[in-house]
């Protein structure tokens, strides 16, 4: 009768106040990941208070959203940027923090990393001073963002302070057509329930549509659950998930490793669990998805056209949209497939995986970029990832189509490094957020799955990707 | 954290939905190692027309003087007034910062995103969520009259209007309980240090794994 979301919180529940579902309650954290940009605030205070770190060994850190993608070997630029990583690199020192660093070839982006190394185990509670941290609930962990005083209280407690949260079920049902991936889901979900959807719920993705998703795929879309407004996204354990971690770095061995597959083997929801709300999409009818606004939940199939605020009655919502127009450079009931390219951006932790960077190798394979592509980037999550994929030889392929293939990190998805769009560019990104100025101030974000960002590589426009023979 | 008492400020509308963070502080000024002077690049992008990189002089910048807090009868502005889902985005706890540090101690919105709102309790900015219908209403006051402003009384759990009329809210009792008292959680959690620690030892026997 208990939801994956009541058997992950109940098995890490320190105290509560009451049993009121409404009281606050202090949850065991088993995983505190630690990037620079949430965390010198935190560990100033940690040190200003004479505190020290609970448990060192829950914690991993890594640099990831200021790091160069070129140039790595005369470091970091930008003095400001140098600051804040030197700073991660100082704290974890001075208290023991395991961290890989900018030349290790282990580093990456946060929520990358994690799991590639086996520290994102099932049945685990993971934080992060990172609202994409519900990437991790891909593995049936309970997963979430948190703010830097949080960071600070997890460091200083190892437990976080909640408020149990609504479950909602989305199920998808069926085959997914030819070129549409998780990230179509991901998107079309958000389309649907819009970026507040999801607001107090933690989600779990279910159905048949999932169950088939690598773990690269149910990352991507536990990762977007955030855009839909759910701190937490959840897929339960089976043997895909069992499989991906076996032999990881930081995973259990022998007889702890059969020990924690019998445990993992129950995070699943109870098939009578009774979800505060369910969602069901049939996964044959979900098309590939562009965004043409400034919300992720401004989103319409390859198929369709840019709305017409014209036909919307809400005030404050066609308001919205024309804001969204004007700052996208984008006419009403334009086709997406009219609209032409400046960028593209293969990469963040959303889609930066082997896998994507495969499917959209296999798109251009052969091929070459348009000659209107000012910049076609491809950013590996990891540089782990990064060598994988050039034992594939994809860089090779990438490179050959007129790709830059760079060094791992955020890059392009927020732009904190020198990697950033121009005033008015428009991108074809493989990111999570197309919110103003996110990839650089005016730029203009269109948000696809890393093989439709590989086709209107190719066209210099969007495209339906289902035209290239490859799924 | 200072204790959060009853004041009365003025009230600036920013009427548009989905603020998300990136808009509230871009990420730019992410880069500091500090918790203070995020104030004078809240909204930065929408405040100011040229673009803004962290260590410029703002007084050097030139304003967009179309921004609603750069009109002067807003100048003063302590309580802000927003719509759905303010602080959606990302986790940056400098966006609560910014808001702080430039002087709001207050946000009224019918909705706020999940990490947003919880990090505006943790330095104590008291969010409030308030029905559309109170809401479009203040909006209609606000932009009426010219230096229209509330009196927020947390204790009593009560927004009061120029008229003497009040609007009640709800709050979270613990979380009413630290911002009333000024109290850090960090403090308060360690008090269940000995629970912290058998849970703790439980673990460990029964999820050995966890702690190789």
């Amino acid at each position: 009768m208990y939801t994956l979301y009541d058997k992950l919180w109940n098995q890490h529940l320190v105290h509560t106040e009451s049993n009121d579902a409404d009281s606050m309650a202090l949850l065991y954290i088993d995983r505190h990941l630690v990037h620079e940009v949430t965390s010198p605030q935190a560990f100033e205070s940690l040190k200003l208070a004479g505190r020290k770190p609970w448990r060192v060994n829950s914690i991993l850190a890594v640099a990831d959203h200021n790091v160069p993608t070129t140039g790595r070997n005369q470091g970091i630029n930008d003095p400001v940027s140098r600051l804040q990583v030197d700073t991660l690199d100082e704290n974890c020192e001075e208290l023991g923090i395991t961290e890989f660093k900018m030349h290790d070839v282990r580093q990456g982006i946060v929520h990358v990393i994690g799991p590639e190394q086996g520290a994102t185990l099932p049945g685990m509670t993971v934080v992060c001073g990172d609202s994409h941290t519900s990437t991790h609930g891909a593995f049936g962990c309970l997963a979430f963002g948190i703010g830097t005083s949080e960071v600070e209280h997890v460091l200083a407690t190892q437990c976080l302070l909640a408020k149990k949260s609504k479950t909602m079920r989305i199920l998808v049902e069926g085959e997914l057509g030819l070129g549409v991936t998780a990230k179509d889901i991901a998107l079309a979900v958000i389309g649907r329930i819009g970026t507040a959807g999801g607001t107090g719920y933690a989600i779990e993705f279910a159905g048949s549509a999932i169950q088939s998703l690598s773990m690269e795929g149910r990352m991507t879309l536990c990762n977007m659950a955030i855009e839909a407004g759910a701190r937490a996204g959840m897929v339960a354990v089976d043997d895909t998930t069992i499989e991906y971690i076996q032999g990881r770095p930081f995973a259990p061995q022998g007889n702890l490793w059969e020990q924690a597959v019998a445990y993992w083997r129950t995070l699943h929801s109870d098939a009578d669990a009774v979800f505060d709300k369910s969602i069901i999409l049939n996964a044959a009818e979900i098309r590939p998805q562009v965004t043409w606004g400034t919300s992720p939940e401004m989103v319409t199939t390859i198929d369709g056209c840019v709305p017409d605020p014209a036909n919307v009655a809400d005030q404050v919502k066609r308001h919205d949209m024309e804001q969204a127009l004007k700052y996208m450079g984008l006419q009403p009931n334009t086709p997406i497939q009219a609209i032409t390219l400046d960028k593209i951006f293969i990469g963040s932790c959303t889609n930066s995986r082997i896998e994507d960077l495969r499917a959209a190798a296999a798109v251009i394979r052969d091929r070459h970029i348009a000659p209107t592509i000012k910049l076609a980037l491809v950013v590996p999550g990891s540089g782990l990832v990064k060598q994988q994929a050039e034992k594939e030889g994809l860089d090779k392929i990438f490179v050959a189509a007129g790709f830059e293939w760079r060094e791992p990190g955020c890059s392009m998805c927020l732009a904190m490094n020198d990697d950033r769009l121009s005033r008015g560019e428009r991108c074809a990104s493989t990111s999570n957020r197309n919110f103003e100025g996110r990839q650089g101030p005016g730029g203009r974000t269109h948000l696809v799955s890393p093989a439709m960002a590989a086709a209107a590589a190719v066209e210099g426009h969007f495209v339906d990707v289902s035209k290239f023979g490859t799924s | 954290m200072e204790k959060f008492q009853t004041f009365t400020g003025v009230v600036a509308p920013l009427d548009r939905a989905n603020v998300d963070t990136d808009a509230i502080i871009p990420k730019q000024f992410l880069k500091s190692i500090k918790r203070t002077g995020f104030g004078q690049n809240l909204f930065d992008e929408w405040r100011y027309l040229d673009h803004g990189e962290p260590g410029m002089d703002v007084s050097q910048r030139q304003l967009n003087p179309e921004f609603v807090l750069n009109l002067p009868r807003y100048k003063s502005a302590r309580i802000l007034l927003a719509r759905d889902n303010f602080g959606c985005g990302s986790s940056r706890e400098h966006a609560p910062w910014a808001l702080q540090d430039y002087g709001f101690k207050v946000i009224v919105a019918p909705s706020f995103a999940d990490i947003f709102f919880n990090n505006c309790f943790k330095i104590g900015l008291l969010p409030i969520v308030l029905e559309g219908k109170f809401l479009d209403q203040l909006f209609r006051e606000v932009n009426q009259t010219e230096g229209y402003a509330l009196t927020v009384n947390l204790q009593d759990q009560m927004l009061i209007k120029p008229t003497g009329e009040h609007i009640s809210f709800t709050v979270d009792t613990f979380r009413k309980h630290c911002l009333l008292n000024g109290l850090d959680d960090i403090g308060l959690t360690l008090q269940h240090a000995e629970k912290i620690k058998a849970y703790e030892k439980k673990r460990r026997v029964q999820q050995p794994w966890l702690f190789v």
